[in-house]
Formats: C-alpha cells, sequence, structure tokens
C-alpha cells in the first residue's frame, strides 16, 4: 500500500514538472516570435488573446487537425518513431534540473552526465526523421545536423569539465551550491561564452540552422512531415532550447541563486531565480536569431573543431593549473 | 527489492534480444538501431547494479558518439543491398570462417571467465584494490584510474591516438584546385590591395594582367 502511494506520489511530482515545462515551452514559442518581431520593427503575433499569448495553442490546436502525411516510401515504424523520441528525449531530462535546493524531481550523483547524454541522443529524433523519410532533402538535412551536434557536443563537454574542476562534483545541486559565493560565469566567462555558442549549434538555432536551412534544403529532417508530428518536432526543439538555457544557468549563473544574498533578494523565491535565468538566456538565443546571418557549412565546422575544441581544451589545463596552484581544488 | 529484479531482468531480456536482432535483421540500418537499443539497455544495466558513472559513459560515448558515426556511415554507404548479395551468393564467402574462427574464440574466453568465477569463489576476494563502499563511483574510478593505473591509462590514449592519426592518413587526400578561406588574408586587405585606379585612354584599353 505505501509503495502504492509512493507511486501515485512520483507520478504527481512528474506532471507538476511537464506540464509547466510544457506550457513555458508554448509560452517560449511566442516569446522567440516576439522579439524577432521587435528586432525587424514588426509587432509579432498579438491578435489571439492578451498580447496574442494564445497564438501558440492556437497554432498548436490547428497541427491536431490536420492530416498527417505519411510517405509511401518511407520507414513507417521508424519515421513515427522519430519525433517521438525528439519530444520524449526534450522532456526526461528536467528530471534531474534542480528548480531550488529541495525541488528536484531526482537528484542523481551524475546529475550532469545525465543532461549530457540525453541532450546527445536529441540527434537521433533527426537522424532517424531524415533517413525514414526516404527523400534527399531530410536526408541531406540529417547529416548536416549529424555531423553537426557531434561536433558542438565535445566542446560543450569539455567545458563542462572546466566547471567540474571547480566544484568536484557531478551533481547538479552541489554545482549551484558551488557557486554561492562567486557565479562561475566570472571566472569562466570565455567558456559562458563558448557554451552559449555551442548550446546555438546543439539546438540547431541560427546562425547554426544549417539542418532546416531553408534555402537550401526546404526545412531539412522536417520536410515530410506534417500535422501534429510536425508539431511534436517543433515542441521537443524549444524544449531543447529550454533546456539548454536552464543547463547554461545551472552551469554558469548560479542556478537558483539569488544574485546578493540580501533583503530584497532572498526573499524571492528560489525557482523565480532560475526562471528569470533561463528567460534571459532565452533571449540572448531569440536576439541572436534575429541578428546574425546563417553560417557556411564549413565555416561552422572550422568553428567546432579547430578553434573551440583547442581553446576549451587549453582553458581546461589553465583552470586546472591555477586550482592546483592555489590550492582551491575542491575536495581537499 | 522484487520490482529492482524484475526491471533488472526485462532489461537483460531487451539486451539480449536486440543483441541478437543486431545480426539477424536484413536491413543494416535496422541493425544499427537495434545494436543502439542495445547500448541503452546495457547502460540501463549498468545504473541499476550501482555503476551509473560506467552507464552515463556508455550512453554518450556509444551511443551519443559512436552509434551516431555507425549510423551515419550506414546510411550513405547504402549497405543494405551489398549485404543481401553476400547472403545470396553461395556460401563461397571468405568472410564466414574467419567470423566462426573469431565468434569461438570469444566465446571460448567467456567460458572461461565464467568459469573462473563460478568454481573459484574467493575470486573475487583477491582483487588489489580495495573497494570502499563510502565514495561514488566517480570518484573511486577516478582515484585508481588516475594513481595506480596511469600508465596504462596513458598507453591506452596513445594507442586511440594513433589510431586517430592512421585514420586520418588513410584518408587524407591533397586535392589541387580548392579555394581555401584565410580569415586573416580578409580582414588583412585593404583598399589599394583590391581597387587600382587607371586611367583609361581612348580607343586603346587596359591590358590587366591576371
Amino acid at each position: 500500500m505505501a509503495e502504492l502511494f509512493i507511486f501515485f506520489e512520483q507520478i504527481y511530482r512528474i506532471l507538476f514538472l511537464l506540464i509547466p515545462v510544457l506550457v513555458s515551452v508554448a509560452m517560449i514559442v511566442w516569446l522567440d516570435r516576439r522579439v524577432w518581431a521587435f528586432v525587424q520593427k514588426r509587432r509579432g503575433p498579438n491578435v489571439v488573446g492578451p498580447f496574442g499569448l494564445f497564438q501558440t495553442l492556437a497554432d498548436a490546436l490547428k497541427y491536431i487537425f490536420k492530416e498527417i502525411i505519411i510517405p509511401a516510401s518511407s520507414n513507417k515504424f521508424i519515421f513515427i518513431l522519430a519525433p517521438i523520441v525528439t519530444m520524449t528525449l526534450a522532456l526526461i531530462a528536467w528530471a534531474v534540473i534542480p528548480f531550488s535546493e529541495t525541488f528536484v524531481l531526482a537528484d542523481i550523483n551524475v546529475g550532469i552526465l545525465y543532461l549530457f547524454a540525453v541532450s546527445s541522443l536529441g540527434v537521433y529524433g533527426i537522424i532517424m526523421g531524415g533517413w525514414a523519410s526516404n527523400s534527399k532533402y531530410p536526408f541531406l538535412g540529417a547529416i548536416r545536423s549529424a555531423a553537426q551536434m557531434v561536433s558542438y557536443e565535445v566542446s560543450i563537454g569539455v567545458i563542462i569539465i572546466n566547471v567540474l574542476l571547480c566544484v568536484g562534483s557531478l551533481n547538479l545541486s552541489d554545482i549551484v551550491l558551488a557557486q554561492k559565493d562567486l557565479w562561475f560565469v566570472i571566472p569562466l566567462f570565455p567558456m559562458f561564452i563558448i557554451f552559449f555558442i555551442s548550446a546555438l549549434a546543439e539546438t540547431n538555432r541560427p546562425p547554426f540552422d544549417l539542418p532546416e536551412a531553408e534555402a537550401e534544403l526546404v526545412a531539412g529532417y522536417q520536410t515530410e512531415y506534417s500535422g501534429m508530428m510536425y508539431a511534436m518536432f517543433w515542441l521537443g526543439e524549444y524544449a531543447n532550447i529550454l533546456l539548454m538555457c536552464a543547463m547554461g544557468s545551472i552551469l554558469f549563473l548560479g542556478g537558483w541563486l539569488s544574485p546578493i544574498d540580501l533583503f530584497p533578494f532572498n526573499i524571492i523565491p528560489a525557482p523565480i531565480w532560475l526562471i528569470l535565468k533561463i528567460l534571459f538566456l532565452f533571449i540572448l538565443f531569440a536576439l541572436i536569431k534575429a541578428i546574425v546571418p546563417r553560417y557556411r557549412y564549413d565555416q561552422l565546422m572550422k568553428l567546432g573543431w579547430k578553434i573551440f575544441l583547442p581553446f576549451s581544451l587549453i582553458y581546461v589545463v589553465l583552470t586546472a593549473s591555477f586550482l592546483m596552484y592555489f590550492d582551491l581544488l575542491p575536495g581537499n | 527489492m522484487i520490482a529492482h529484479a524484475i526491471v533488472f531482468y526485462i532489461f537483460s531480456l531487451i539486451a539480449i534480444v536486440s543483441a541478437i536482432m543486431v545480426t539477424v535483421s536484413k536491413n543494416t540500418v535496422n541493425s544499427v538501431f537495434f545494436l543502439i537499443l542495445d547500448f541503452i539497455s546495457i547502460s540501463c544495466l549498468f545504473i541499476m547494479i550501482g555503476a551509473e558513472f560506467l552507464g552515463m559513459i556508455m550512453l554518450i560515448v556509444y551511443v551519443g558518439a559512436v552509434a551516431v558515426l555507425f549510423l551515419f556511415v550506414v546510411m550513405m554507404l547504402n549497405v543494405a543491398q551489398q549485404k543481401n548479395e553476400w547472403f545470396n551468393s553461395s556460401g563461397r564467402s571468405s568472410h564466414i570462417p574467419v567470423g566462426l574462427l573469431v565468434s569461438i574464440i570469444i566465446f571460448f574466453e567467456l567460458i572461461i571467465v565464467i568459469g573462473g568465477w563460478k568454481y573459484k569463489p574467493d575470486l573475487l576476494d583477491s582483487i588489489a584494490i580495495e573497494i570502499n563502499n563510502d565514495l561514488t563511483n566517480t570518484q573511486s574510478l577516478g582515484s585508481v584510474i588516475y594513481t595506480d593505473y596511469i600508465h596504462l591509462f596513458q598507453l591506452s590514449g596513445m594507442v586511440l591516438l594513433v589510431a586517430m592519426i592512421g585514420a586520418i592518413v588513410l584518408t587524407f587526400r591533397q586535392r589541387s584546385g580548392v579555394k581555401r578561406q584565410s580569415y586573416f588574408k580578409q580582414i588583412s586587405r585593404d583598399r589599394k590591395d583590391g581597387i587600382e585606379l587607371v586611367d583609361v585612354e581612348n580607343n586603346k584599353g587596359v591590358k590587366i594582367d591576371a
């Protein structure tokens, strides 16, 4: 009986996390379009609901009622599986994100590795979708995106090592608590910049949206998708973007911690701080989408392998030597 | 505890079935997908027996990188047709004896390992390293690999480096006539490198040397 109770309690906790995440994904799509429009001196979606807030819901409703078209020559099982994989992977990663000292679904020892693993699995949704469509544009898009995501994962991994050197633990709550005195964005500022750019590439956001470059590949891996399946790809992508923002704010911006531990700031509940930091990073994402032109493919690869990877490796050596010399290494 | 065991055996079942499907399925891309499923279920098994670091590294390295490249190559090369030709050709293939030999050797190795574990129960006690239960996996692995076994660790790193250089040497080809972009050249170019003002005489034209 007690076990059953625990089981249902867990389910409630999962729903309590997932539903806000899904709603905020919908809101974030609206915010993205709004920011994009304001940069270009347009209004953006402003008709449905107050300030156009319900635009995404209206879009989702439209997608639900559209017909799902499955190409005759596609591999049907994998074709249907691909958006499900994207969506699922984008959502399960939220299990380890700590929203406050106590509010975290799964406080596991290897939290950051889990996040990294899930984000590196994200490429499968794209490859599966691109291959199963059995069509040229999706396939080219999938191949591009596989190469791109694998390349930028390497530098994200090295950046995570930088942060871990300063923390001494793989647990996300420990990572946040280690920033109590100083957010890692200050000592590791170059790493923060590289993480941010790699996150753009990892989530296929402009200026690195080559997998779906509309001028060359129609819509990349999503070309053959329609209706709800397209909407799932789309939601999964935005959930991934939010996740990357959350990862950035946990690794560098002190997670749920308030900027200063003084009166007006420390009465604001911890999750609000995390949400504000995620929003800050997301608005940067949206601004960059509006102001930076798309990279060429060889430039993208050059940036990942020849600039980011060596630089972050050098920074690992630098951080390690600094910590060693001043005897700041955690754990002793 | 019983639920733990049930879940463990479900994962092992998935692992075994997908391992069989890797070799059995006709379509090579499906084989790779089953391989990925196998990797994932094995990393779940690692996590369930408490080796969470190994499980996560398995996911990151094998599923996140190695299998992606596998899939990449298999999709590009269209091996599916070729493989079918192998199966349909009349058994004179030279791959089968080699494959058999390798699998027999692996089989005997497995028998030796499992037999040793089964018939010499104190085998596990003869490990040189003490297992400290207070430390997390990651810490204990790190403290062993980077101290006691540092030379082996570096050696395996060197082997990987050699393999990497070998792969680059094998696939490298010098292409002529490729326009390479040099950022320094582009940025350091100024007006007088690119533009020349010429007074053109009437009815004569200008000669531009390339």
